[in-house]
This record gives structure tokens, sequence and C-alpha cells, in this order.
């Protein structure tokens, strides 16, 4: 009893989770408008979608913010969870640890607006009579802020656990301590410094507070698009580029966790080989 | 043979505490050198700052006649086989020892050549393409010399490297690192807290504690002639008697007088006696120089453990003759078996055997049973 219990909360769960997304998927496929019916099958508003060249240029902005913010953000954020393991002060490591945490804590809608008057200062005091002109920068670096802390609380336990010892087995070896880094603490945190910057792209890419209070004109994210169109009626071509979106983030998901399952099989196999 | 590293005056402090106190030691080229000492008394610090780990607070440290106390580690022709092994997970055992070399950027070929020449020595031929996490602890251990030697250092640092292993392997390890050492003549600093490991491997042996250095000798020197009353008890077994020095080869101690062969000490000057257990011959009571009563006897397989009870002061004999529990026994020691030193911090802290074996589980049981 208690079992099919378990299993009945298990599915309602998932349904509750995925059935919004699996109708979204469905009409999407729909040959006509309507929310309520699904009356055919059909490519329309794919179709639609790729002739939609609003739609297309959000998509391309979207991607080169996600992709230039995460890697940036992965870069700032190695080198700061490795400065922060380096700092020999409990106390300024523990002080710059919450620092480095309250972008995350914070609400967006703070974190929106406080850059928004942020830029607004900057283009005052630097006399710049076009906000458009730096509003791509303006976002980049709105992205990389708020990412900066998931790629720091990724990387940082991995640095903690593998320790100064294969460090100093570098150094000894006859590495510099910048070879020491690159060629040995790098490869070997590497799957933290990748989950982060995993997590630091998705993060950019739904992204939608934020942006609403920065993005200048001539700069639109998906999501800053999708939602300008519900102030009118949304169309089933919209439903298509959020199946496109979420196929690809699907995709991008199995991918890591199948690499990471098959990086932790033979440690298993060890394990278990150990124990006997 | 020359001095090849030399500690002038060193001292390190963690959080005020004073880990190692201005040392002086010098190492020769060519020799295996061991540093012996209860775990916190600095050896490993010595060690790290040998290998340039550490900064010493104080004094200066030379190599080859240059100093090199500010010379980062990785400029040191001196390599380091670490506690924990520090193999590089991300890396095979080939690319594991082949790393110094790749660094050097020397060609496919020589590597190649280097590595498995290197792998032969250490026994691990065929190994070259295995992850190194599906190694044994042995293993391990040998990749982790491997890599250290590949460079060809001056000098190497071990750091306790067999404590991970257990026994029948670690006496395997302790005869092949030997072995490797005198093949390849380099020098060899051996950091330890087991005495056994120190004097059956070593040239020469630092007995450490609390920071500082305690005796310096070679494994017999150490053993026969124990400077102070920590020295004798870190090192083997001994009994650890006050006695006073009438004159020159004549010491008395538990109420008796004896030869010995010591001297140079001033006139009933208060001296430690060293009486090692297999030195004691069991003989009957009226024949004896001290008499006892037998507390407790142990087989320990090639000899019996005796603790006798000397006027208060409880011995322990290690013979191969069977005595009874209980039993009265005369004690004969020879001048040779005597060994005198002076009186220092450690005098009376060691050599008593009364808190031993089983009178210790008694004696627990008795609280114990106090307590309910």
């Amino acid at each position: 009893m208690k079992k099919y219990a378990s299993r009945i909360y298990v599915c309602l769960i998932f349904a509750i989770l995925y059935i919004p997304i699996l109708t979204l998927i469905l009409f999407s496929f729909n040959n006509t408008e309507s929310t309520a019916n699904f009356t055919g099958f059909s490519f329309e508003w794919y179709i639609k979608l790729f002739s939609d060249e609003s739609a297309f240029l959000a998509l391309r902005n979207t991607l080169i913010l996600a992709v230039s913010s995460a890697v940036i953000s992965t870069v700032i954020g190695t080198a700061a969870a490795e400065g922060i393991y380096r700092m020999k002060s409990k106390w300024l490591k523990g002080a710059i640890n919450s620092v480095t945490n309250i972008p995350m804590m914070n609400p967006d809608i703070v974190t929106g607006v406080s850059f928004m008057l942020f830029f607004a200062a900057v283009v005052a005091l630097l006399g710049i009579e076009d906000y458009d002109s730096i509003g791509f920068w303006a976002m980049l670096i709105a992205h990389t802020t708020f990412c900066l802390p998931y790629v720091i609380l990724s990387v940082l336990p991995r640095i903690n656990e593998l320790g100064e010892s294969l460090t100093e087995a570098a150094l000894d070896l006859g590495c510099t301590p910048a070879q020491a880094f690159f060629k040995v603490k790098l490869p070997n945190i590497m799957p933290g410094v990748l989950s982060g910057m995993v997590m630091a792209f998705t993060l950019s890419l739904d992204d939608f507070v934020i942006s609403y209070f920065v993005s200048p004109s001539n700069f639109q994210t998906l999501p800053l698009l999708i939602y300008s169109m519900t102030k009118k009626t949304v169309k089933p071509d919209m439903y298509a580029l959020s199946t496109i979106i979420i196929v690809s983030v699907f995709t991008l998901l199995i991918i890591s966790n199948l690499k990471s399952a098959r990086k932790s099989a033979p440690d298993r196999r060890r394990k278990a080989g150990k124990v006997k | 043979m020359a001095k090849l590293i030399e500690l002038k005056g060193i001292s390190k402090s963690y959080d005020g505490e004073k880990v190692i106190d201005s040392m002086n030691l010098y190492i020769r080229d060519g020799e295996f050198i061991t540093l012996l000492g209860p775990s916190g008394c600095g050896k490993t610090t010595t060690l790290r700052i040998i290998g340039g780990f550490e900064m010493a607070d104080e004094g200066s440290l030379y190599f080859d006649g240059t100093e090199i106390s500010d010379v980062p580690a990785y400029k040191r022709h001196i390599n380091t086989v670490f506690q924990k092994y520090a193999l590089f997970p991300h890396l095979n055992v080939y690319e594991n020892i082949a790393f110094p070399l790749r660094l050097k950027k020397t060609s496919e070929e020589d590597i190649k050549r280097r590595v498995t020449d290197m792998l032969k020595m250490v026994a691990l031929s065929g190994f070259e393409n295995k992850s190194v996490s599906t190694l044994s602890g042995g293993q391990q251990q040998r990749v982790a010399i491997a890599r250290a030697l590949i460079s060809h250092p001056k000098v190497l640092l071990l750091d306790e490297p067999l404590g991970a292993l257990d026994l029948k392997l670690r006496k395997d390890m302790q005869n092949e690192l030997k072995t490797i050492q005198q093949a390849i003549g380099i020098t060899f600093v051996y950091v330890t807290h087991d005495q056994e490991e120190a004097l059956s491997m070593s040239d020469t042996v630092v007995v450490m504690a609390d920071g500082e250095i305690q005796q310096i000798g070679t494994p017999t020197d150490i053993y026969n002639e124990p400077k102070n009353a920590f020295v004798a008890d870190f090192i083997g077994e001994s009994n650890i008697i006050d006695g006073v020095m009438l004159e020159d080869k004549r010491v008395r101690f538990s109420s008796h007088t004896f030869e010995c062969v010591d001297g140079g000490y001033d006139k009933n000057e208060q001296v430690d006696v060293v009486v090692r257990p297999e030195d004691v011959d069991v003989v009957a009571p009226e024949a004896g120089m001290l008499t006892g009563k037998v507390t407790s006897v142990t087989f320990k397989g090639v000899h019996y453990e005796i603790i006798v009870d000397i006027k208060g002061f409880k011995w322990m004999i290690q013979s191969t003759d069977y005595v009874e529990p209980e039993a009265t026994i005369g004690l004969f020691i020879e001048p040779e078996a005597i060994h005198v030193m002076k009186k220092s911090k450690y005098s009376g802290k060691f050599g008593d055997y009364s808190s031993f074996s089983d009178e210790l589980d008694q004696l627990s049981d008795v609280d114990t049973a106090e307590e309910f």
C-alpha cells in the first residue's frame, strides 16, 4: 500500500512538472492557432518561426550573451576560487565568500534595478549620448556578475577537496606555480569548472528580470522577446521556439550527466574491488 | 664525503609555537640519512624546509655550498616522495613518471627510454598505460619514487613513504629503497617515526624531539651509546635507572656498585644508567648482582619478556629461558652492558616499566570496577 502511495506521489509530481511542457511541445506542432484543440500535425509554426527575423535575432543575441558571459564568468570565477582558497586570513576568506554570495541571495529584481541605476550613472558620468552603444557591454557585465557566484560555488569545493599535495608535487618536480596550476590543478578541478560553466550558461540563457532592467533597445534576448509578445496574444510560433530551447537544454543536460556518469563509473568499480 | 646540504640555525614557528628550534645539521653527499622522532618533533617540517615548501623563520640553508634559503621549490635540485604519494590522477603511470621530463622539453625518444628504464628499476614494467588510481599502495609508492628520481635529482626527500603500507610490504620496500639508493648513489633524506626502519636503512640517524636534535650518529652508535634518556627509550627497549658515578668505570645504582666501561664524569655525579633488556642475564638469586621478584612474563616468540620488580623499580628483561611469575630471580649485568648518560631534561620520564602490559590492564580494571 505504502509502495503504491509513494509511486502515485512521484507520478503526480512528474505529471505536474512535465505535462505543461509536453502540452506546449504538442501544440507547437498544431496546424491551427487553437490552444484548446489539437487539430492536426504540422511544422507550420516552425516554418513561420524560421522566417521571423526578430525571433532569430533574439535567439542569436541570447546565445552570444550566454556563451560569452559563461566563458568570462568561468575564467574569473575559477581564478577567484583559487584566490579565496589561498587566502591565509580566515576572517578575510569568510568576508570575501559572503560578498561573492550576495548576488546569489539578492532577489533578481533588486540586482536588476541596481544595475539599471549603475549603468544610468555610468552613462551620465562618461557623457555617453546613446545607451544603446554600450548596451551589449552592460548586458554582458550584468550577466557575468550574476553568474560569477555560481561558478565560484561549483569550483571552490573541488579546490578544497584537492588540497595542496598535488600542487606541491608539481612544484617539487619543477613546475613554476603557473605551470602547476594549469598542468596539474586545473585538469583535476575540471569537472567543477565545467559544471560551473554549464550553470552559468543556463542562468544567462533564461534570465529575464535582470535583462529586463539592463537591456538596451537594440539588444533583445529571447526571454525579453517572449515577454513582449505576451502583451499581445502568444502565437504558436513561440511554442515552437520554446520547444527548441527545451530540447537543446535537455540535450545539454543529458550530455553533461552522461559524461559525469561515465567518469565516475571506473571509480565505483575500483571501490567495489577494494572492499573484497 | 662532502657536505651537500647544510642547515644553520634553522628555526620555524607555527602560530607562535616553535616547531624547530635553531637546528644545525649537515647532510653528506650520497648518504642515507633518517630524521627519526615521534610525531610533532619537527622532522617533517625540517624536510619541508629542505624541499622548499616551507620557509624557515630564522637561519639559513645551503645546498652544495650556495645559500638556497629563498630559492623556491621548483628551482631546487631536490625531489620529494610524499607521504600520500601525490600522484597525478589525471595522468597514467607513464605520463606521471614522464611529467618532470616533459617540463624540460626532453625529446620523445629520450623520455621513452628513461621512463622504461625507471619502470624496470622499480619493477613496474608493463604498467605504463594503467591509471594510477587502479594501483595498490605499494605500486603507487614505486611510481612516486620513479617520478621523483627520473630527473636525476641530487637529493631525494622521503616523508614517511612506507607509512601507509602493511608490515610485509613495508619490509620489502625498505630493502628496495636501500638497494635503489645504493644503485644510484644519491642522497636520501628519510623521515620516519619507526625506529626499526631507521636503524635498518640508514647510514646516519638523526633523533629529534621537541624541535631539537637529540643525537646524530650511525645506527649502532645511536643504539649502543644513546646520549640521553629520550634517545635510549625511543630506540629500542631500555631500563633507565638513576645512578651515581663513583669514579671512572664504577657506577652505583639499585644499591649495588657495578663495573662499567664509561668514564669522564665528575666524582659522584648523578647520571642516568641504561641497561638494554637483552643484555641482562637471569641467574639464581644468590649469584645475582641484583635480586627481584618477577611480576609478569609474556611470551614473544624469540624470547620471554619478563618484568622484574627491583626495589620498587620495574625492569624489563628479555630472556630465552622461562621463569615463573612471582619467583625471585637474580640478575647479572656485564660491564659492557651498562651505558652511562648525563642527566637531561628527559631524565626520569622514560625507562621505567611500572605501567607496563598486564599490570596496566589490571590497574584500569580496578578503575572501572570502582566507577560502578
